[in-house]
């Protein structure tokens, strides 16, 4: 019996503690990012945004989620049922799943496998399966021109995503992600590897289906793009996963070019505060920005979305990539 | 020359970054939005909203059965019923106004010529049936009673552009 209790159970009491640990926050992090996308738009076009419900509106996303909790999820009459419930389960797991590898401080992280940044890069592409299967499993126009779109567009912007992480693994020598942080302590990668940074940033738009990029969307044509038929409970995994989707991309930008965890200068004032909320006030920076840009700038068209994936980011980035290299070789600074 | 200067604007993103500071600008800008319920906008002296049935000071009401406003109304909104009454003056013995027809054009206030019927400042008039808008008589004067103080003040704001 103590082995079963010292075997088996403490492990896996302790396991769900972890989860929770990071969920948790994690969805309430999703609920107020609901929240800060309507105050944020709302202040740029000088309006105040939800205020009604709780103190500033605080309560908001909470009476959103209520909503939605209590209305009726409706399957279409052509739809494949279990596919169609099972796209918003795999987007929002997925989500989820990212989470284990991610550093929020120095060894605060679940699964700290020395491939993390490549665990990632697959879980993000498998974000895409979500998608399709809604789309396609709804049986319907609109979300289904959607799900295409949604699917060229993450798979194009994925592979110039892969040369800026090539990059800085150039500048690190590890997969770890808990390597690429420590390996900013001198200077964050942003400041070196500015263009890759902006790349990057814009391609994160583009994977997370956010303005200026949000084709699969597309309000004025598309309706709502590959969840239209989606209501309840269904259609709020798909945003948490969505939102959540957001976050976790803030999360890598910031470990990788924005020094994850580390203060900006390692002096006295700086490096009073934890780790972790340097962490989350660089992931709220990254998100702030992401706000910023969709209440900036309007709609790419496809053909414009796809040229600067292929034929301005790739180039771009695979050019820098043999720069980097070369710059690394050439002054003898690979990482050892 | 202008291709290089093409070039370095869309390399650098001077574009996009100039639209991002000028959102950023208007981030920090006072806010224009108003609480309604709470706070609420300035109206004109001229604004046309609920109806409202005037009286004299001594309590005698305005309106002497001409039925210009009933003619003008180009919704049709207004019904007048009128006799003699006993003291042999011509009063109204039915004012309905269809508060659902009338597009508050305001042509029957320009019409009267007695400031009987006033469409006064009020907005908030919402209802939940359809009946509780078809004003009658005794609803419009009730109405005249409790904005006249509003109403009268109006007028008299609007009377030098008359």
């Amino acid at each position: 019996m103590t082995d079963f209790w010292s075997g088996y159970a403490w492990p896996f009491a302790i396991i769900v503690a972890q989860i929770m640990a990071i969920v948790v926050p994690l969805l309430v992090a999703v609920a107020y990012l609901t929240y800060a996308e309507r105050k944020v738009i709302a202040a740029i076009q000088l309006r105040k945004g939800p205020n009604v419900v709780g103190p500033f509106g605080l309560l908001q996303p909470f009476a959103d989620g209520l909503k939605l909790l209590f209305k009726e999820t409706i399957l279409p009459a052509g739809a494949n049922r279990i596919v169609f419930l099972a796209a918003p389960i795999l987007t929002f797991a997925l989500a989820m799943v990212a989470w284990a590898v991610i550093p929020v401080a120095e060894g605060w992280v679940i699964a700290d496998i020395n491939v993390g940044i490549l665990f990632l890069f697959a879980i993000s592409s498998l974000g895409v399966y979500g998608v399709i299967m809604a789309g396609w499993a709804s049986n319907s126009k609109y979300p289904f021109l959607g799900a295409l779109r949604s699917a060229a567009q993450m798979v194009s912007y994925e592979v110039s995503m892969g040369f800026v992480i090539i990059t800085v693994l150039l500048c690190v020598g590890s997969l770890r992600l808990t390597d690429i942080v420590l390996a900013q302590q001198t200077v964050w990668f942003a400041i070196p590897l500015l263009p890759m940074f902006v790349i990057f940033f814009v391609s994160v738009l583009a994977e997370t289906n956010r303005a200026p990029f949000d084709l699969p969307e597309g309000e004025s044509e598309l309706v709502a793009g590959y969840f239209v038929e989606y209501s309840a409970m269904s259609f709020a995994l798909f945003f948490l996963g969505e939102y959540a989707n957001m976050i976790l991309m803030s999360a890598i930008t910031t470990i990788l070019f924005l020094g994850g965890w580390l203060p900006p200068l390692d002096i006295v004032p700086f490096n009073w505060l934890p780790g972790i909320v340097w962490f989350a006030l660089k992931v709220a920076l990254v998100l702030f920005c992401f706000l910023w840009v969709r209440a900036t700038f309007p709609r790419y068209r496809y053909d414009q979305l796809m040229r600067l994936g292929w034929k301005v980011f790739l180039p771009f980035t695979l050019v820098w990539v043999v720069l980097t290299a070369g710059v690394l070789v050439t002054f003898d600074w690979l990482p050892q | 020359m202008a291709f290089v200067d093409r070039t370095v604007r869309s390399l650098f993103l001077t574009e996009l970054l100039s639209g991002m500071w000028l959102t950023l600008r208007y981030f920090f800008r006072p806010k224009v939005t108003l609480n309604y319920p709470h706070e609420k906008g300035a109206l004109s002296p001229r604004f046309r909203g609920e109806h409202v049935l005037r009286r004299y000071p001594s309590g005698e009401e305005r309106c002497i059965a001409c039925k210009l406003c009933e003619a003008i109304c180009p919704a049709q909104a207004i019904t007048i019923e009128a006799e003699p009454r006993a003291d042999g003056s011509r009063r109204t013995t039915r004012y309905d106004i269809d508060m659902t027809k009338c597009i508050y054009c305001g042509y029957c206030q320009e019409s009267c010529p007695v400031d009987a019927i006033v469409q006064g400042p009020n907005f908030e008039f919402a209802a939940e049936t359809r009946a509780e808008l078809f004003y009658n008589k005794e609803k419009l004067l009730d109405n005249g009673d409790r904005w006249e103080y509003e109403i009268a003040l109006n007028i008299a704001k609007d009377a030098p552009y008359r």
